[in-house]
């Protein structure tokens, strides 16, 4: 939601920086501590990952009630201990993890093809196609993310299927903007007429010219539109017009255990927790560009 | 930079009539843009909801008889009526048709749920929302500045890397679970403030801070980085080295240029606060757009729903066109770009 927009609000318009040290008047060892917490995030997001993949493995028995086990407290067989229907909390965490990462990177997927494909086809054929799809983009820059995926959500609310498609709708504009933006220049680069007129053919400008310029942009905003996901995902249970129970979802495990939070505090801080370390293992592996 | 390298001398007459030409044409640009966008969102929105509402499951007529009627007086005969009143027997398209015309008109129709008129709840609703956007801009704007304009005049310091940490946690912070902090911190815990709804005194204070903390952080960075890249350039230097005093320096030289880029975040702002106006009013029970947009969503009330999705994207589009103006009458370099 909001955290793509803060980027990409600025990101076509902005020149590209021509010595990212001095125009931000950005220090050493700021670089260094940047560059550190990449790494840490990494880390982060790899355990966050192996949770997701291993994690539903080990812990099976999610949707399993037993209500002799009301509310157990941690133990050691269940870290975060037993929900108010009894079900382990931690094999729900797991689950929903998956589920959050699982669509998070579809939605990333879809809204990223479709951004690329339809950038590069407006920056190529220009005259009318170009014309189309920027009113079309402009026309999705009015609607913030969220109240795409709200309308998609009124189609039929609790189905996975119209989250996935309001998140994608809602994200391809900005991978649309980008890619036309940068492949322009690039195509009106001294290098890439060079190429032409050498009869280098389409594939190489692809590959040694339009790539280099546009991978680590991609790799940012798909590292951030995860986030985004996620976070629309949890926010949409939250409220009520998301996934419905008993799915295991991040925000409705949050909505269903905070009626209890003054018995079984370590219920609700365990989805919190997992969805701020999920978030902020996302948000921290592009803190290098937002700084440049 | 040398002493000798004066600024250009002021502009005569005829230079400034055509720069203020220049102001014009760029503005006339803007809001030609700015109105087809209006007018493309309107229709795309409006166009999506009709769909929706043909594939609705079940019969509208009921539905509607439902709403206007209530539900013990919903039979055959009613539903009957509704169609006749409503024209839904006529072909797709003549409804569609209608329904835009109506939507140019402000008129939305009756809500699904309650039967009332979507428009005179809308105007209530947007109040609302406009009441608790201000308080939440005011707040993050002045905060954000603040942090922003000390971080930046001491890089690399305390402030600059508190005002760092505090940027990365309040954007991995997601809204509702600020919010849901601050409801067991302030108002169950020690009971300073009421939890949620509307009409109390101090039911503005929860929601407000919720989300002005989201955009503060943001804009401070913004701050920080634009102030940082203008205290860097030659003529604020210039302006050091002929001995202005600091606040003089901040205020004449660096405030102007950095607005610049401020004014301008302020249009990527208004979408976050959209958002946020969305969870945080459904959190606080704060009746406004975002709260009345989720119970639409909830109730599958889709007049109810296309009223308020278009009335926040029309704030969009207003503020946006705003700012444009706003840095168009800033910035004169942006004219030739237009």
């Amino acid at each position: 939601m909001n955290i793509t927009q803060q980027a990409n609000g600025k990101a076509p318009d902005m020149p590209a920086p021509s010595s990212p040290t001095t125009l931000w008047g950005m220090s050493g060892p700021v670089r260094r501590r940047l560059s550190w917490t990449r790494a840490a995030s990494a880390g982060l997001l790899a355990v966050l990952v192996l949770f997701a993949l291993i994690g539903p493995l080990v812990w099976r028995q999610y949707a399993g009630q037993d209500l002799s086990q009301f509310l157990r407290p941690p133990s050691f067989a269940e870290p975060f201990g037993n929900d108010h229907l009894g079900r382990s909390v931690i094999a729900r965490l797991a689950h929903a993890t998956r589920l959050s990462l699982g669509l998070a990177l579809l939605c990333v997927t879809t809204a990223g093809i479709a951004g690329v494909a339809l950038g590069l086809l407006a920056a190529w054929r220009r005259g009318w196609v170009d014309q189309l799809l920027l009113g079309i983009s402009e026309i999705f820059l009015a609607l913030p993310a969220l109240l795409i995926v709200l309308i998609f959500a009124a189609l039929a609310s609790g189905e996975m299927w119209t989250i996935y498609l309001g998140i994608a709708l809602a994200q391809w504009v900005e991978y649309f903007r980008v890619v036309r933006a940068r492949s322009l220049s690039v195509f009106a680069s001294p290098a890439v007429e060079a190429a032409n007129l050498l009869r280098l053919g389409p594939v190489h400008v692809l590959r040694r010219h339009l790539c280099p310029e546009l991978a680590p942009v991609l790799l940012t905003m798909a590292s951030l539109g995860m986030a985004t996901a996620v976070l629309a995902m949890s926010t949409l249970s939250y409220v009520g017009v998301g996934l419905k129970p008993p799915t295991a979802e991040l925000g409705l495990l949050i909505t269903e255990s905070l009626p209890f939070y003054y018995e079984a505090p370590w219920m609700v801080a365990a989805p919190i927790v997992v969805l701020l370390l999920l978030l902020s293992g996302l948000l921290g592996l592009r803190t290098q560009e937002v700084r440049r | 930079m040398t002493i000798l390298s004066t600024p250009s001398p002021p502009p005569s007459h005829p230079a400034e009539t055509r720069r203020d030409h220049s102001l014009t044409r760029a503005a006339g640009k803007v809001l030609a843009r700015r109105a087809a966008q209006a007018v493309g969102v309107t229709l795309a929105v409006t166009i999506t909801c009709f769909v929706i509402v043909q594939n609705l499951p079940g019969d509208i007529a009921f539905r509607i008889a439902a709403g206007r009627y209530g539900y013990d007086k919903v039979d055959a005969s009613t539903a009957a009526e509704v169609r006749a009143d409503v024209n839904l027997d006529a072909p797709a398209w003549q409804q569609l048709g209608g329904w835009i015309l109506d939507a140019l008109r402000l008129d939305f129709g009756t809500s699904l749920v309650t039967g009332a008129s979507v428009t005179d709840e809308l105007a209530l609703h947007l109040t609302a929302t406009l009441q608790l956007a201000a308080v939440a801009l005011v707040l993050s704007v002045a905060g954000g500045l603040l942090l922003g304009l000390l971080a930046a005049q001491n890089r690399g310091g305390a402030v600059d890397r508190l005002t760092d940490a505090w940027v990365s946690l309040v954007r991995a912070l997601p809204p509702f679970i600020l919010g849901l902090v601050l409801i067991i911190v302030f108002s169950v815990q020690l009971g300073w403030v009421p939890a949620a709804g509307h009409g109390e005194r101090g039911n503005i204070v929860l929601p407000a801070i919720t989300l002005a903390v989201g955009l503060s952080g943001l804009f401070a960075r913004v701050t920080r980085d634009a102030v940082a890249q203008v205290l860097e350039s030659g003529h604020v230097h210039f302006a050091r080295t002929k001995g202005l005093a600091r606040h003089v320096v901040l205020a004449r030289h660096v405030i102007r240029n950095a607005g610049v880029t401020l004014v301008s975040y302020i249009g990527v702002q208004v979408l976050i606060l959209v958002e946020g106006v969305v969870v945080v009013e459904s959190l606080f029970a704060w009746p406004g757009l975002g709260h009345a947009l989720v119970h639409a969503v909830f109730w599958r009330d889709i007049p109810a729903m296309q009223a308020t999705v278009l009335a926040l994207a029309l704030i969009v589009v207003v503020v946006s066109t705003l700012v444009d103006l706003a840095v168009l009458a800033l910035d004169p370099r942006t004219r030739e770009a237009q």
